[in-house]
């Protein structure tokens, strides 16, 4: 029973860190403007939203699991305060803070129509702190983090983030020059 | 060196403009003490027909209007002394002539719309503009009702905008924005009046003569007078005042006459547009008349094309002055304008490609209304214009990639940014 | 009365989503930056064109009221800059 309990968090846990992985390439790929022949945009950013809301549902599973197993005793105490749990404090509560910040974005994402943009973008940015924190957290409490199927699992994670990230910032440089080459010489207005 | 011209019994009345800027004491002697704000000075403007000047033609007494009858809270006045339209200089030549003339209408405009500050907002380049303006606040600080102060603004074609100006008063940044109105939320995020200095001196006058007076001057659909600067091939380029319907060719023959045949003439500025020369003896620099005929008085910018000069290089040379001006915060503005003037200047100098005059008509048409300001749509405007003015050298410059005028490849006055 | 698509023209970046999603209503100049149709859009197209609000990554669309008159005709000069910016 207890066991069951105890797959369950680490399998809701890893597939939570797979589709945030996905979310974030998404992103970044809409951001970058990714495009194919045929492949609608829009597809793309709809992707990247729907695909956050059903993560949410897996971390969530997870995070309730993993407190309320009376396996673990860990309690909703050490899920809502970040690094209050005497089991593996620091790594635990690396997780506790990555689930602050995407309990944020979500929310202000959700809202996004009634807030301040700088506000909102803030916030989103903010991303790119809760997935490294989310990664190191499983790799230091996941008891799988010592298997090679977990690591693969996390490496390629690693992976799919880091081309994306590449070429996120290249297609960004790419955009801007485009910019920079459509007009002569500017005068300086400010 | 330019010189004002022989004016007419206005704005430019009094000592020679040459002589520097009016004094408070001789401002006072020659026009009486700034009058109290009447019952209804805003009436009065709006019976006046006083139209403003700084490019926009828009009624100076709705202006006022709209910005009195707010909700709630005090507003700001912001004199706009920018002018930022490279081939105008009658802002800069009125406030340092003038300074006091521009002060009492600001002060008054500060009156009537219940203004707690105003702001006077100067070209930094025009430094006899802002010494002269300086010293006039200085000697009014003491007895103004509201806070006065001065506030040089950086070179740029739209820093004279309306949302630029408020905004690099808020936040030092000269660009347009594409918020809520100044008259609603501008500076401070309080309503704002943004009223170019000539309207404001015009306002002056009308305050102490009234609205029959200012109406007597002007000899068709458009009553009163304004400032014009004539440049290009011109004997005596400047700026002069007259009285609106003066003939274009009453106007060049008051400054000396062309130094050339003329082909083509830049009305009201590069936002305005070429007028064709035939058009020169009977044309009457009046704001309705020239609307009529799809032409804009502007902000007064008469510029002579000489018969030398290739009508495609000027434009051309124009349109980079525009793309170069751009703030650069739209797409249709960054690419539509910068393919306009990049292809433009391809034709001019006789590599025109297939489809270009073609893509030209349909970029111009294609970035009206689509920035946050209307800088696209001036250069938009220009170009369609150019195309229809100066339609056989286009043709010559596509068809045959040669130019009528081959020594004016790197032509300069008009047109010259 | 009915609404009608107004866009921030800074904020817009020209992902150009909005014209793949409400293409009725939006299309895509050059340059990919939207062209948004005169008048007011009809009831059966609203979602579409709230869709387009949403997608967009900069919130740069939103709906305006606007009075029901017939499609205005591009003026013969357009305003000078000294006026301020419609929307």
């Amino acid at each position: 029973m207890e066991s069951l309990l105890w797959y369950a968090t680490r399998g809701a846990g890893m597939a939570s860190l797979i589709l945030f992985t996905a979310v974030g390439c998404l992103g970044m790929l809409t951001v970058g403007r990714w495009q194919r022949p045929g492949w609608p945009r829009f597809l793309t950013a709809e992707f990247h939203s729907n695909l956050a809301l059903l993560s949410v549902v897996f971390l969530a599973i997870h995070i309730l699991i993993a407190a309320l197993d009376p396996y673990t005793s860990l309690g909703l105490g050490s899920a809502l305060i970040p690094f209050s749990s005497p089991y593996r404090q620091f790594w635990l509560g690396l997780g506790g803070v990555s689930m602050y910040l995407i309990a944020a974005i979500i929310v202000t994402s959700l809202l996004r129509s009634r807030m301040g943009r700088r506000t909102w973008r803030a916030v989103h940015w903010s991303s790119y702190a809760a997935w490294p924190l989310a990664i190191m957290h499983s790799i230091g409490t996941g008891t799988d983090g010592g298997t090679a199927w977990g690591l693969l699992l996390v490496g390629g994670c690693v992976l799919a983030v880091v081309a994306c990230l590449t070429w996120r910032i290249a297609a960004t440089r790419v955009a801007r020059a485009r910019i920079d080459a459509a007009l002569p010489a500017r005068r300086v207005v400010s | 060196m330019s010189a004002i011209l022989e004016a007419t019994d206005r704005l430019l009345a009094g000592p020679s403009p040459a002589a520097g800027s009016e004094s408070l004491a001789a401002h006072n002697v020659r026009l009486g003490p700034m009058p109290r704000v009447g019952a209804d000075l805003i009436g009065t403007l709006e019976r006046s027909g006083l139209l403003g000047r700084g490019g926009a033609g828009f009624p100076v007494g709705s202006k006022w209007r709209s910005v009195a009858e707010r909700r709630s809270g005090p507003a700001v006045v912001v004199a706009n002394g920018a002018e930022g339209e490279p081939h105008s200089s009658k802002d800069r030549k009125l406030m340092a002539a003038r300074p006091h003339l521009v002060v009492d209408g600001a002060l008054l405009a500060a009156d009537a719309v219940g203004a707690d500050e105003l702001i006077v907002y100067v070209g930094a380049d025009h430094r006899a503009a802002v010494a002269a303006m300086g010293r006039a606040i200085a000697e009014r600080a003491s007895t103004a009702r509201v806070p006065i102060r001065l506030l040089e603004t950086p070179v740029a074609y739209i820093s004279g905008e309306s949302s630029a100006v408020v905004n690099f008063i808020n936040t030092d940044d000269a660009r347009p924005t594409a918020g809520p109105h100044p008259r609603d939320r501008g500076v401070s995020g309080r309503a704002t009046l943004v009223q170019n200095v000539e309207s404001l001196a015009h306002a002056a006058l009308i305050a102490r003569h009234g609205e029959d007076w200012y109406r007597s001057a002007g000899r068709g659909p458009t009553s009163g007078t304004a400032l014009v600067t004539i440049s290009g091939a011109i004997a005596v380029p400047g700026v002069r005042e007259i009285d609106y319907g003066t003939t274009l060719g009453e106007i060049v023959a008051g400054a000396g006459g062309a130094t050339s045949d003329i082909q083509a003439v830049l009305l009201g500025g590069y936002f305005g547009g070429w007028a064709a020369v035939d058009d020169l003896r009977d044309l009457s620099l009046d704001p309705a008349m020239l609307a009529d005929r799809g032409l804009s008085f502007g902000c007064g910018v008469i510029g002579l094309l000489p018969v030398e000069r290739c009508g495609v290089w000027a434009t051309s040379k124009i349109l980079d002055y525009m793309a170069g001006e751009s703030a650069r915060q739209c797409g249709p503005c960054i690419f539509g304008l910068g393919a306009i003037a990049e292809t433009t200047r391809r034709v001019a100098a006789g590599s025109a490609a297939p489809g270009d005059m073609d893509n030209l008509a349909r970029w111009s048409r294609q970035i009206v209304g689509r920035g946050a300001c209307h800088h696209p749509d001036g250069a938009a405007g220009l170009l369609q214009g150019a195309l229809s003015v100066f339609a056989s050298e286009f043709h010559l410059h596509q068809q045959d990639r040669r130019c009528s005028r081959p020594a004016a490849t790197a032509p300069r006055g008009c047109g010259d940014g | 009365m009915g609404e009608r698509l107004a866009i921030d023209r800074i904020r817009c970046d020209g992902y150009g989503m909005c014209a793949e999603m409400f293409p009725e209503g939006i299309e895509l100049d050059d340059w990919g930056y939207p062209i948004l149709r005169d008048g007011i859009i009809p009831d059966g197209l609203l979602p579409l064109a709230r869709r387009a609000i949403e997608v967009c990554p900069v919130l740069a669309l939103r709906l305006v009221n606007a009075p029901a008159r017939p499609q205005s005709t591009s003026p013969v000069r357009p305003r000078p800059v000294e006026s301020a910016p419609r929307s």
